[in-house]
């Protein structure tokens, strides 16, 4: 049975499509069948990070109008074997999204994939809701800042009322807590806000933290997902890809302690 | 604040740490909290139920039964909690 994962967050700027791209392209490094959405009409952004903007000639608006099939519109991921990448349209209106064509689109995919990844769009408005409508689990991704975290709450609150597992009164969506953009040494000197604090305050568990580095900047800059590259956000996000398909991994990178030799040769 | 304590605070580096203030403001405004996790009522509620009960049955004769307390929300955006009490008062219990 394939599961359908939406990346939300409420707040923009806190690392959705970072997140999508990494996490799936880590799913498919496992092994897993997977396709990654944009549901950002509008304001495509998902085929840069991965890299495969000029590839894209057929968009998710095209497969629900009917204009192209699903195997037209569906990109190959140049770095995974088993990744598959469909573009958001980024000329037409935000509108042109419906949840009968959405659900039309999921159905099929789930024939043929594991993992469905819906990279949602920043705000609550209606392409976030068909980003989360039919969602089996969520990644919240939240910046340790007071507006994404109440950003976040928000996006919760709306999930459990609005999600099509709610309105069926069906078992709520599985959520789990994304920390991006963490600091440890920062968070110690307590300049800014704690891994538990967060936790504490949007009570879901915890799938990982990714912290604060500038090989974000360095993958979307060259269109390869972090994942692939050697640095601590390519491990946690693997260590998150790890937690999701049930494996006990111990979380990393939220102490400020630094390591002797990291030390000696700085932390690059 | 006065100089001093604005100096002494300086000199301790206590002005970067906001984190605490980040929480404290944060606990006001999360909102939703509360629908996800605490379904259950709060663990106050019987007892204050029970007290309640005590000083009104103190100069009305009401039954327990008589007597209803909830704690939730209006709908599922509404900000704020309700208490709501809700008393049957017995025909002879009036004056």
């Amino acid at each position: 049975m394939s599961k359908i994962i939406v990346v939300t967050s409420g707040k923009g700027g806190v690392g959705k499509t970072t997140t999508s791209a990494n996490f799936s392209s880590g799913l498919a490094l496992r092994g897993q069948k997977t396709v990654v959405i944009d549901f950002d009409v509008g304001l495509r952004n998902l085929d840069l990070i991965m890299g495969c903007e000029r590839r894209v000639v057929y968009d998710i608006i095209d497969v629900i109008n009917g204009e192209a099939t699903l195997h037209q519109a569906l990109i190959k991921d140049k770095n995974c074997e088993h990744l598959y990448i469909l573009a958001a349209s980024q000329t037409r209106d935000k509108d042109a999204l419906n949840l009968e064509g959405v659900e039309r689109i999921l159905n099929e995919l789930r024939e043929s994939f594991d993992y469905i990844i819906c990279d949602s769009p920043a705000g609550i408005e209606s392409g976030a809701f068909m980003a989360m409508y039919f969602a089996d689990h969520a990644l919240v991704v939240t910046n340790p800042e007071v507006s994404s975290v109440r950003d976040s709450d928000r996006i919760l609150g709306i999930m459990a009322a609005k999600s099509k597992r709610a309105v069926e009164g069906r078992a709520p969506i599985e959520e789990h807590l994304l920390i991006t953009r963490y600091n440890p040494k920062r968070a110690e000197a307590e300049e800014m806000l704690k891994v538990e604090d967060i936790e504490d305050m949007l009570r879901i568990p915890l799938i990982g933290v990714i912290p604060e580095s500038e090989s974000v900047l360095f993958a979307s800059n060259s269109g390869i997902p972090a994942i692939h590259q050697k640095s601590d956000v390519a491990e946690a996000y693997k260590d998150v890809v790890s937690r999701f398909i049930g494996e006990a991994v111990p979380m990393r990178f939220v102490s400020g302690k630094v390591g002797f030799l990291k030390r000696l040769f700085g932390d690059r | 604040m006065s100089l001093i304590d604005g100096l002494l605070e300086y000199l301790r580096g206590d002005e970067k740490k906001s984190a605490a203030k980040a929480k404290e403001r944060l606990q006001f405004v999360l909102v939703h909290k509360r629908d996800r996790r605490d379904v259950a009522p709060p663990d106050y509620l019987p007892a204050l139920q029970e007290e309640l009960l005590a000083v009104i049955a103190k100069y009305i004769p009401v039954d327990r039964s008589a007597m209803k307390v909830h704690l939730g929300k209006r709908d599922e955006y509404d900000e704020f909690d309700v208490l709501e009490l809700n008393i049957t008062l017995p025909e002879t219990g009036r004056n």
